[in-house]
């Protein structure tokens, strides 16, 4: 079981900041993972933008490079 | 009197645009757009926080059914990064269904102390957004030549700063900034151009109306003042009074007196015997 979750397991870049991940997940799935609501948000996967729509189908791989933005006071 | 002006086919009644950044708090921000009757916000695109969250987000605060979100590229220094986060903001606003979602604030900086545009950049990442349908509204600085040439790339309005971004200086270049005027409103009057960055206070905005801007953009000037929510007040009457100046047509300037009380009737100086 171990070897299997070691093959499995992956590492990314969400924000700059390198996650583990015990298995590729989805965005939608990465997004719960991280307990970040899916209103407000926009998610970029190796800087090309994943529509909200597609968060369930997009899985992010070993890695990847993830962007999670929102919105925030600017001028 | 029944005054607007339409951006991108939108028609609004209040000429400030303002931003929600610098603020000493949310509750600070909300009241200060209320008391501005602002009905265009400004707002950045950052990343998310992974960790130590607050849990509090602007959208508790501003109503994305009430305002429109113009959402700004601040912070970008190239085409390509303006580019991406032009289209996050995009994707975020239209999860929202708010009605600024294509629109776009487009700054490209070309450096970090005076936050001034960087022409080139600037006018490549524009091309880029008018052709993926992105209404650009264009932060640019105040030199006629690229204004028009960010017109005639497409941008949907071209935004040239008064002074620096926060610096509170005014209105720095009225003769080029006039130029900008003349330039992109001959045979096109309805063509809005904005005056965005470098307020300080309530004069500089009238200032700017009274010059025929059809609207002004800040932040800075009211997030800092001391009391904000009174200063969004005094810039939403210096907009009001400066386009009402506009309109009206001021007298010429002149090196001499003009006596406003009839010159003939002046009773007598002589003295009687």
């Amino acid at each position: 079981m171990n070897d299997t979750a070691s093959q499995n397991s992956i590492s990314v870049v969400v924000n700059g900041e390198n996650i583990s991940l015990a298995q590729p997940l989805t965005v939608l799935e990465l997004l719960a993972h991280l307990n970040l609501a899916s209103r407000g948000i926009a998610v970029e996967l190796n800087r090309e933008l994943i529509p909200g729509d597609r968060h369930h189908l997009i899985v992010v791989q070993d890695k990847d490079v993830v962007e999670i933005v929102t919105l925030v006071g600017g001028g | 009197m029944s005054d607007s002006f339409s951006i991108c086919g939108h028609t609004f009644t209040s000429r400030l645009i303002l931003g929600t950044g610098k603020y000493s708090s949310f509750e600070m921000m909300r009241q200060s757009l209320e008391a501005s009757e602002t009905q265009c916000v400004t707002i950045a695109v950052r990343r998310e926080k992974l960790h130590d969250s607050t849990g509090r987000n602007i959208l508790d605060f501003v109503d994305p059914q009430r305002y429109v979100f113009l959402p700004n590229t601040a912070g970008c220094y190239d085409a390509a990064t303006a580019v991406r986060c032009a289209k996050m903001g995009r994707e975020i606003l239209r999860g929202l269904e708010n009605q600024g979602a294509d629109w776009v604030k487009l700054e490209v900086l070309g450096d970090s102390r005076s936050l001034l545009p960087d022409p080139i950049e600037l006018l490549k990442a524009t091309e880029i957004l008018v052709k993926d349908g992105f209404k650009v509204l264009c932060y640019s600085s105040d030199d006629p030549i690229i204004a028009r040439r960010l017109k005639d790339a497409g941008a949907s309005s071209v935004m040239p700063a008064g002074s620096p971004i926060g610096s509170g200086l005014g209105v720095l270049n009225p003769n080029s900034l006039g130029i900008i005027l003349d330039d992109l409103k001959r045979g096109d009057p309805e063509y809005p151009v904005i005056i965005d960055a470098g307020v300080g206070t309530a004069s500089d905005v009238a200032i700017a109306m009274e010059m025929g801007f059809d609207a002004v953009l800040l932040n800075s000037a009211v997030a800092r003042a001391r009391d904000p929510a009174r200063m969004s007040k005094a810039m939403k009457l210096g907009v009001e009074a400066g386009r009402l100046a506009f309109a009206s047509g001021r007298i010429e300037k002149s090196r001499y007196a003009s006596a406003s009380s009839p010159e003939l009737g002046v009773i007598s100086t002589e003295v009687g015997k």
